[in-house]
C-alpha cells in the first residue's frame, strides 16, 4: 500500500479532501478504496451547480463487482466533476490522489475536527488490516 | 405436497439449534387477531385427480372461438417448431437460471434476442425482457426519472393513446415512488394527441408515446417525440414489435429517436393463453444503458480468446447496489423470450413483415365489411395498423353476446374508455376470408 500523501485530509468513508487556494476542495477515493473495489468501469458523476449535504451521496463508483456510493464530507455546491472519468474510470485506480480526482466543492466553511488527518487514517487503515 | 426438500429430521434439528419447540412458534409475535386460517375465495387443497379434471372441464367452457378481439394481445400463428424446441429439457426454464455462465446455450439465446428486439426498435441496447408490457412501462418511467436527472418533477405525461391498463399498472407501481402520470389533450376526430392543445412548461421528466395507439391508430410520432424533447423531456415509446416490421422503428421517431422503447412482447411467438405469462421488452440508447432495470447479456472472450457469454452490467442490480438497484427486476420471463428468439429467427424479418401486412389486409377487409352496414362507421377518422375503433348507434354489450352464440368474438368492447358506444376490432393473419365474412354477417344479423 503506497503512502498517504500528508497534505489530505480523510473520512471514514475513505473518501479524501484536498484544501485549494481559492477556498474550494476537491474530493476523491483514497487508494485503499480503489484497491478494494478493483477495477473502474463507471463512475457517475453529480451535475454542476448541484448542492449536497455533508455525508450525501455525491457519485457512485463502479466496478466489475461491486459499486458504491461517494459521500460529501462537507456540504457544499458542485463546481466542477473530473469529466475524464467518463471515458477512463480507471483512472481513479492509477492515480487516486491527482488524475482520478471526482469533484470539486464550493464551500461555506470546514470543520476540520470533523476530519481524519493522514496519520489518523493511516491508524483506521492498520486496523482493518488486523 | 409442498415442495420442501427437508425432512422432519432436519427440521427437529433445525429448530432445536435455535431454541425452538415447534414451527409454528416462530410466528408467535404475530398477534392471533391479525391471523387467517384460510384465504376467502380459495378453496382446500385438491388432488392431482381433481385438479386435472376440473381444468379439462374449465377449458372446453373456452370452446375455440373465432377470436376478434385484440386490445393489447393478439392471436397469431404460431409454428409448432417454436414451442417445440423451447420446450426441450435444455430451454425450458421460467428464468434466468442461477449461476447463468453455465448455461451458455441460454445466454446465447438471450444474446440473440437482445440483437433481435434492438434491431426492430432500432435502438442500441435491450435488457433480457421484463414481465409484460405494462411493468415494462412502470420500469421505463422508473427509469426516465434516473436518466434524465436534471428534471425533478416526476411527472410522466401519456398520450392519449396509451393503453389505460399500461397507465394503471404503472401507477400502481411507481405511483408510491413519486411519480405522477397525467393524460394528453385528445383529438376527438383522429383519437391522437391534440397538437394544438399540448400544455407548455410543465417540465415533464418524459413523455410516453404509444405506436399504433391502443385504440388502433397511427399517432405523429415525429412530431410528438420532437415536442418531447423540446420540452426537456425523455420520450418513451411504446410499439408492438410485429408492427415494427412495417412501421419506423422507434429509434428513429423524431430528431432524436426516442430514448427508451418498451412494450408487449406476446405477438412474437407468444400464445394467448387466458392472459399470460407474456413478457415485456426494453430497450434504449446505450448513454442510458447504466440506469436501465433487469438482466442484460454480453459477448466475451474466455481465456483461450474463445467467444463466450455472460450477464454483463451487473452493479445496476439488486444482488449487488441492494436498495440502490435499479429496479427489483433480478430475472427475465425467459421461457417466453426463447419462444419470441425462436419466432423470430422462423419467420425472419420477412417473415414478420407479411404478417403484418396480412394483418392490416385483414383488418381492412373485416372494417370495410362491417362500415357498410347501417350504424357503424370508424370512430376515429387516422391511418391504422391492424386494430380499429367502430362507432356504433346502439350499446355494444348485447350485440356481442348476440354474435357470441354464432361462437364469433366480435371485438373489444370500447365504450367505457371511448365515451360512446364503440368496438375495437382485429383480423390478423390467422382469419381467412371466409372467417371475415362469417364476422361481418353475423353483425348484419344482430344489427338488422
Amino acid at each position: 500500500m503506497s503512502e498517504l500523501p500528508g497534505d489530505l485530509l480523510y473520512t471514514n468513508d475513505h473518501e479524501w479532501l484536498r484544501r485549494e487556494d481559492d477556498g474550494s476542495v476537491t474530493i476523491g477515493i483514497t487508494d485503499h478504496a480503489a484497491t478494494a473495489l478493483g477495477d473502474l468501469v463507471y463512475v457517475e458523476l453529480p451535475e454542476v451547480g448541484q448542492d449536497v449535504e455533508a455525508g450525501g451521496e455525491m457519485a457512485v463508483v463502479e466496478s466489475v463487482k461491486a459499486a458504491s456510493d461517494v459521500y460529501a464530507p462537507v456540504a457544499g455546491s458542485v463546481a466542477a466533476v473530473n469529466e475524464e472519468l467518463s471515458d477512463d474510470p480507471e483512472k481513479i485506480n492509477a492515480d487516486p490522489y491527482g488524475d482520478g480526482w471526482i469533484v470539486r466543492l464550493e464551500i461555506e466553511g470546514l470543520d476540520e475536527s470533523e476530519l481524519m488527518s493522514p496519520d489518523a487514517y493511516q491508524q483506521l487503515l492498520d486496523e482493518l488490516d488486523d | 405436497m409442498p415442495f420442501i426438500p427437508h425432512t422432519e429430521k432436519d427440521t427437529r434439528e433445525m429448530l432445536a439449534a435455535i431454541g425452538v419447540d415447534s414451527i409454528e412458534d416462530l410466528f408467535d409475535e404475530i398477534p392471533a387477531e391479525l391471523r387467517i386460517d384460510h384465504l376467502q375465495g380459495v378453496p382446500e387443497a385438491l388432488s392431482e385427480m381433481e385438479v386435472s379434471r376440473l381444468m379439462r372441464e374449465r377449458a372446453r367452457m373456452d370452446g375455440s372461438p373465432l377470436c376478434f378481439i385484440g386490445a393489447g394481445a393478439y392471436e397469431h400463428h404460431i409454428p409448432t417448431a417454436v414451442w417445440d424446441i423451447a420446450t426441450r429439457g435444455e430451454f425450458y426454464s421460467a428464468y434466468t437460471p442461477y449461476q447463468a455462465e453455465a448455461s451458455q446455450g441460454t445466454l446465447q439465446t438471450i444474446y440473440e434476442y437482445q440483437t433481435m428486439i434492438t434491431g426492430l426498435t432500432g435502438l442500441d441496447v435491450s435488457n433480457a425482457s421484463l414481465y409484460d408490457g405494462a411493468s415494462g412501462l412502470a420500469e421505463a418511467a422508473l427509469m426516465a426519472v434516473r436518466a434524465n436527472r436534471r428534471v425533478k418533477s416526476g411527472l410522466i405525461l401519456l398520450a392519449p393513446g396509451v393503453n389505460p391498463v399500461y397507465e394503471h399498472v404503472a401507477e400502481a407501481i411507481a405511483g408510491s415512488q413519486g411519480l405522477t402520470f397525467e393524460w394528453l389533450p385528445k383529438d376527438a376526430k383522429t383519437g391522437n394527441v391534440a397538437f394544438d392543445e399540448l400544455p407548455e412548461g410543465k417540465d415533464p421528466v418524459a413523455v410516453v408515446i404509444q405506436q399504433p395507439t391502443f385504440p388502433g391508430t397511427l399517432e405523429d410520432v415525429d412530431r410528438l417525440t420532437d415536442w418531447a424533447h423540446e420540452q426537456g423531456a425523455f420520450a418513451i415509446g411504446i410499439a408492438n414489435p410485429l408492427s415494427l416490421a412495417l412501421l419506423k422503428a422507434p429509434g428513429n421517431w423524431g430528431e432524436q429517436g426516442v430514448d427508451i422503447a418498451c412494450g408487449e412482447g406476446q405477438p412474437l411467438g407468444v400464445p394467448l393463453s387466458s392472459g399470460g405469462p407474456y413478457f415485456g421488452y426494453m430497450t434504449c440508447k446505450q448513454k442510458h444503458v447504466r440506469q436501465m432495470p433487469g438482466r442484460i447479456v454480453g459477448r466475451t472472450t474466455d481465456l483461450d480468446g474463445k467467444p463466450g457469454f455472460a450477464l454483463t452490467l451487473q452493479a445496476r442490480e439488486q444482488h449487488i447496489r441492494r436498495s440502490k438497484a435499479t429496479s427489483n427486476i433480478c430475472t427475465n420471463q425467459g421461457l417466453m423470450v426463447t419462444a419470441a428468439t425462436i419466432y423470430m429467427s422462423l419467420l425472419g424479418f420477412e417473415g414478420l413483415a407479411t404478417v403484418a401486412r396480412k394483418s392490416h389486409e385483414n383488418t381492412t377487409r373485416l372494417v370495410e365489411g362491417l362500415c357498410a352496414i347501417d350504424g357503424i362507421e370508424r370512430l376515429y377518422d387516422a391511418p391504422y395498423f391492424h386494430e380499429v375503433a367502430l362507432k356504433f348507434d346502439r350499446p355494444i354489450a348485447p350485440l356481442l353476446a348476440s354474435i357470441a352464440e354464432k361462437n364469433i368474438l366480435g371485438g373489444f368492447d370500447l365504450s367505457e374508455s371511448a365515451g360512446s358506444d364503440a368496438l375495437l376490432v382485429c383480423a390478423t393473419e390467422t382469419k381467412t376470408d371466409a372467417d371475415i365474412d362469417a364476422c361481418i354477417a353475423a353483425f348484419a344479423e344482430a344489427m338488422a
